[in-house]
Formats: C-alpha cells, structure tokens, sequence
C-alpha cells in the first residue's frame, strides 16, 4: 500500500464511523418500534437527507472495501501488485453498483 | 549455580537453505552466553562451523541467531536465560537467504536500507556555520529514540509482514529513515518521504510490534514507522510528495 491509497483507506474509515453508528442506530430504532416495510418506505422515499446518508455510506464503502480487499489478495495471494488492483477496483465497482441500486430503491 | 547441568545439549543448523539441525554436547559454564556455546563448537568440535561475529558486547550486530525460535542477539544473550532443560537449538536468522550454517546472507536488509534512503545527506558545507541542534528539541528527542540501532537484522527476522511481503523494507530500515527525518541538517527529506510512502514502504506495516518485542536494544520501531506513516500523509496531503 503506499500513501495514496493510505490516506483513501484512512479518510473513508473516518467518514464512515459517525455513519456505521448512525446506521446502527436507525436499525435498533427500526426494530424496537416494530416498523413495518411500508412505514420505512413511507419516510424514505422522496428524501435528500436518507439518499444522501445512504449515497456517501456506499460511496465510503465501496472504496474502503476494495482497498482492503487488494492488501489482502496482495499480501496472501499470487497476485502481483496490479493485478490485485484490477480486482479490487472490480470489486469497488460491484460495491458500488450494488448499493446504490439499494439506495434508489427505497428513496426514489 | 548448584542445580547448573554439566553440559548443555545443543542443536545447531547445517547446511544452506537445505540442512539439518545437528547435536552437540558442549560444557556449560557460568556466564556463558549463546556466542561462546557456538565458538566452542567451532573452536573444538567442528571447525567447518561457520557463523558470524566480531565485537562479542553488543556493538557491532554481527551475531544475530535464531535461539529456542526467537531472534536474538547471541553475545549478550545468556545461556541462563534461554537454555530450556540444558536445550539450546541455535540456528540462522529468519527471513534472510542462508548463506550456510548460522550465516545468512544480509545484502537485502542492508539494501533496503539504501532504498529508505537511510543515508545522511548533507545541506551544508565545510564553510557554513554548524546547525545548532537543540537536545530538547522534539525532532531531536524523536532521533535519539531511534538512533542506537545496531543492524542485527533481528528485527528484520521478527517481523511478520516482512515475511509475507518480500518487497517490505522492514523495521529497521524505516526506523533509520525515521531518525533522518528528524534530523535537521539534513536535506534529502523530499525523496525519503517519497521512498518510504512507496509500495512497500511504512505503510504496509501492520503494527505487530514484533520488531520492538524482540529489538535487543529495547527500540520500537513500530513507533518510528507510526511517526513515518503520519510524516508521508501530511507531506502527501500538503503536495509535498507524490504518490
């Protein structure tokens, strides 16, 4: 890894702890108030606040993730340096597709 | 030492990257340090012996083993300290190439010294006044932290991620950029921040801490690659250094 990909890694982990606590959050609130799917469709559709919360979370994932997944295959597998890059940018790409499909699909 | 056996049994390691432990009885003695078991091996059971020494008290490094599985510094190791049951098994530094018996060939841990840029260089002439340095400076407390290290390649052998990744320039390299980084007189600091931000460089230490655990010196290089870490990324943040 060299400082680049470093200070990505780095920033996306602080981006993302207030989210993941937030996250956590509104699933304990989710569950303890018995709320159905329809009643979260009902507060997510249409809102900026939930698209953006949930856009920035995929976003920070998908480019944690996929840094991680490239020291890993880097480090432990017999990829070399680049082609651990193809891989993980492949990955963080299907991240990214994934989730924000998900996004849309209970805001728009 | 009342309970002192008389003769230590001892495994040493034979051969190049293929060999085999082999045993010898060799007598024991007070204050015996792992070095003298293996000079009296060679001094009076086996003469092909090789093995590397020179200073015998903790200066010059040369005498790294790998004793009972841990890296260590053989001359100011004691027996005492070690010896399981009178058991010593004594063998080359891990991570390094053997070269043949207990020497290992260290022309890529000093390499990678090369590679962090882990020489001074200078910023001013003969002719210029002399820097004054500060003893209660922070660059200089940071460098005097780091600045005994003795090139035993314990370390280097310690360190897990070096191990794995054989591009790592591993702990003591790193921790001799480091000290330079601290350095005031010196002038080559935008190229070893860039050397050490590379693949391959202090940010693909893990923090294990091997290399403070074991360091015969009681160093923590952890800590100087922790200084490098956050060093690049300001230097890298600010457009001082190029990824």
């Amino acid at each position: 890894m060299n400082v680049r990909l470093y200070v990505w890694q780095r920033l996306t982990a602080a981006l993302m702890l207030p989210l993941v606590l937030l996250h956590i959050a509104v699933i304990f609130y989710a569950s303890r108030k018995g709320m159905t799917a329809a009643d979260i469709l009902a507060r997510t559709r249409g809102s900026i606040v939930w698209a953006s919360f949930y856009g920035v979370f995929v976003v920070a994932v998908a480019i944690h993730a996929a840094i991680g997944v490239r020291n890993v295959l880097a480090e432990w597998s017999p990829l070399a340096d680049r082609g651990a890059g193809i891989f993980a940018i492949a990955f963080g790409i299907a991240l990214l597709i994934l989730g924000l499909r998900a996004v849309a699909a209970v805001t728009l | 030492m009342s309970d002192m056996p008389s003769e230590l049994t001892v495994s040493l390691w034979r051969g190049a990257e293929q060999g085999r432990y082999e045993t010898y009885r060799v007598p024991r003695r007070d204050s015996q340090t792992v070095l003298d078991v293996v000079t009296f091996v060679q001094r009076h059971l086996d003469p092909t012996l090789s093995y590397r020494f020179a200073c015998r008290v903790g200066v010059c490094g040369s005498c790294a083993m790998t004793v009972n599985g841990r890296p260590r510094w053989t001359c100011r190791t004691h027996v005492s300290k070690v010896a399981k049951g009178g058991r010593l098994e004594i063998g080359p530094l891990e991570n390094l190439p053997v070269i043949k018996d207990l020497a290992t060939d260290m022309r890529e841990f000093f390499e990678k010294w090369q590679q962090a840029k882990g020489v001074f260089a200078p910023s001013k002439t003969r002719h210029d006044a002399i820097e004054q340095i500060r003893p209660d400076s922070a660059e200089r407390l940071a460098a005097d932290a780091a600045i005994e290290c003795i090139n035993c390649g314990v370390c280097y052998a310690a360190c897990d991620t070096v191990r794995w990744n054989s591009d790592y320039l591993g702990p003591a390299a790193l921790n001799r950029a480091w000290t330079l980084v601290n350095d005031e007189r010196d002038g080559a600091n935008v190229a070893r921040l860039e050397a050490v931000a590379a693949s391959g460089g202090c940010h693909a230490c893990h923090s294990h801490q091997a290399c403070q655990e074991h360091c015969p010196q009681a160093l923590n290089p952890t800590a100087s690659i922790a200084g490098l870490k956050r060093r690049t990324m300001a230097a890298y943040l600010r457009g001082e250094i190029k990824a």
